[in-house]
């Protein structure tokens, strides 16, 4: 019965809070589980130290006697137990309660939302003003994003299947995960590679199905002075700028007008069906072919000559097809 | 006894832990307060306190047990104040644990690269202070939400005011960018919600230039002005977009593409009806297409990956745009 079981586990939590001294097990067992086998008490006893354990207090095990070290006895340290005094102003306190409204994953929104109620019950005013902030958002849709999160913080190995950037296959990788850092809108995981030996970073997008843990929490130690971001940025593939000098048709390419470097109106171009403007863009990353593309006979490339002879070549591929 | 809570004993037990420190640091609370201020349903609140009543101290004695003032709560005497004593060693919340700790630097990390320059002094106090209280445990320097890009601000704000905009039942002026046909428009509509899909965020307005309904992806509104006037039209919830962007209409064209491997992408990314694998990795892919112009955009970009297998002359088309955008080189 629930309501009966929460009683059992406040009371135990109390009787550990309110003692100086470790508590034996016998007199647990005396107080709380009366009417239990010793199985059965083992067995309850057991699952309520870890029910309250995964709630996040911290019940710790001794000996009860220096001499007679096979006795474990159980205390609830109250100044670990309880939260420290945080003193906050109302705007501080009013940025606390945005807080509440980032996260678009469950899990973690909810554990902003308890954390939030826990500083609520310090006495503190949390409600959320009018203040004048641009909400941000942060999704974490990767399937995998769970399990990398904790087992950062656990610091486990894990082993996960990846695809890398055009790769059509996935192999089985080892990790130790360092931190988890977003980096231009998306996910990356950060640490040892154990099978390379190497700090490495992946993209938990391209990560295949659920990860694994394959160890025991604190397996590792992350390397004192890590700054995950740094590594993040020194190890994920740089965006690359290309700048493209175009002749666009008057009156088309908007989308590349509208981020233009420069724009010359009325040059010479192509063909002299319409007018041409000579339009400078840069791009990172490899898509210029096919924004480019995209515009057909508005748009043609004058610089670089590796732009434009992949999408001469692409154009004639399809016109070779066809014939 | 009211029913006990679904969720089971640990999470009636977290409750607690977090509803006796709020009465003793609030003093005398209102039952209706207190459910509200924690965000829990006042008849959980009410099932809650029921459960103090059995624990206290492990004396045994009716003295070592919690007291709380049913009385007060229920029959015909209640004045809705909540009173419990004989619970001072509850009288501070626990601690956070690490993953609560840890959601909330980095939800406020990322508020902080969202805020102008004073709010950001701010943020960087309550961080301090939430930083020194969570002190071990938590792995907030191991988690980096980013900075944001300038461009997702401007996008934060839009969102906030196309949502006011919803709320007030106002109109809104859009300057939008209709890529597929190269094409800059300016329009008013009455907003009826914001909705995502594919990643996207959109907003669902009846469009007074089309007098339809139309989806509007916020990354391509250039500007947005909340107008004085209210709307026109009744006001609607906006579409779920749950299952397909774009509902079936009767103006659009079945298409059947083959794409190679190389452009297998696009059934992830544009909703398509049906999907069907050819040797070597191939698709044949059927989708609706409501308009041409998007349709041979697609192709080029995708160029030499992707071809019409029916209609045949959509594919015709695509061939001729291909050699005349060819014919400006050769």
């Amino acid at each position: 019965m629930a309501v009966h079981k929460s009683e059992r586990l406040l009371n135990l939590l109390i009787m550990l809070l309110v003692q100086r001294h470790y508590v034996s097990k016998d007199r647990i067992r005396a107080i709380l589980y009366p009417d239990s086998s010793t199985e059965a008490f083992e067995k309850m006893f057991e699952r309520d130290k870890e029910e309250l354990r995964s709630l996040g207090v911290p019940i710790e095990v001794g000996n009860m006697d220096a001499y007679f070290d096979d006795e474990p006895g159980y205390r609830i340290r109250p100044d670990e137990f309880a939260l420290p005094d945080v003193s906050l102003t109302a705007d501080e306190a009013a940025v606390i309660g945005l807080a509440t409204r980032v996260w678009e994953h469950a899990r973690l929104a909810e554990a902003t939302t308890e954390a939030v109620r826990k500083l609520t019950a310090l006495g503190l005013p949390l409600d959320v003003g009018a203040l004048d902030i641009a909400q941000p958002r942060l999704s974490a849709d990767e399937p995998s994003f769970d399990v990398f999160w904790e087992a950062t913080q656990e610091r486990t190995p894990v082993e996960f299947d990846y695809r890398r950037a055009g790769a059509t296959t996935s192999t089985t990788r080892h990790l130790e995960p360092w931190g988890v850092v977003r980096y231009s809108g998306r996910w990356y995981v950060v640490g040892r590679d154990t099978d390379r030996d190497e700090e490495r970073v992946f993209r938990l997008s391209r990560v295949q199905g659920e990860a694994r843990r394959t160890g025991a929490p604190g397996s590792f130690d992350i390397p004192p002075g890590t700054d995950v971001r740094a590594t993040t940025m020194r190890l994920a593939p740089q965006p690359t700028l290309t700048r493209a000098v175009l002749l666009v048709r008057a009156g088309s390419g908007l989308a590349l007008r509208r981020d233009a470097e420069s724009t010359e109106p009325g040059v010479t171009g192509p063909d002299d069906r319409t007018g041409w403007d000579r339009v400078t863009i840069s791009r990172s990353g490899p898509g210029v072919a096919d924004e480019v593309l995209g515009y057909g006979p508005d748009v043609y490339v004058e610089e670089p000559a590796s732009l434009r002879d992949e999408v001469v070549r692409r154009l004639r591929a399809v016109v070779a097809e066809a014939s | 006894m009211s029913a006990p809570a679904p969720s089971g004993a640990k999470d009636q037990v977290a409750r607690l832990l977090t509803l006796v420190p709020f009465l003793h640091s609030h003093g005398e609370v209102r039952l209706d307060e207190a459910a509200g201020a924690l965000g829990i349903a006042p008849e959980q609140v009410l099932g809650d306190l029921k459960v103090l009543l059995m624990c206290g101290l492990p004396g045994g004695y009716p003295d070592d047990l919690i007291d709380v003032d049913l009385d007060a709560l229920e029959g015909p005497e209640a004045d809705g104040v909540i009173r419990v004593s004989n619970a001072d060693y509850l009288s501070r919340p626990l601690r956070l644990t690490p993953t609560e700790a840890t959601a909330i630097i980095v939800a406020l990390r990322a508020l902080r690269s969202t805020a102008s320059e004073e709010t950001r002094e701010i943020v960087d106090r309550a961080l301090a202070k939430l930083e020194a209280a969570a002190a071990e445990g938590s792995a907030a320097q191991q988690i980096d939400p980013g900075e944001d890009h300038p461009d997702r601000l401007d996008l934060a704000r839009l969102e906030g005011d196309l949502r006011d905009a919803v709320a007030r039942r106002r109109q809104v002026r859009l300057s939008y960018f209709v890529p597929s046909r190269d094409e800059q428009s300016e329009r008013v509509v009455d907003p009826r919600g914001l909705v995502s899909a594919h990643g996207f965020t959109y907003l669902d307005a009846w469009c007074h230039s089309a007098e339809a309904p139309r989806l509007f992806r916020l990354d391509r509104i250039d500007e947005a002005t909340v107008l004085d006037t209210p709307v026109t039209t009744e006001p609607e919830p906006p579409r779920d977009l749950s299952d397909g962007l774009f509902r079936r209409a009767d103006d659009t064209t079945p298409v059947t593409l083959r794409v190679d491997r190389e452009a297998r992408w696009i059934v992830e990314y544009y909703p398509v009806e049906d999907v069907r694998t050819r040797r070597g990795g191939a698709l044949d892919v059927d989708l609706l297409v409501a308009d041409e112009r998007w349709l041979q955009r697609l192709l080029l970009r995708l160029a030499p990956h992707a071809h019409v297998l029916s209609p045949p002359e959509l594919d015709q088309a695509f061939t001729r745009r291909a050699r005349d955008t060819l014919s400006l080189y050769e």
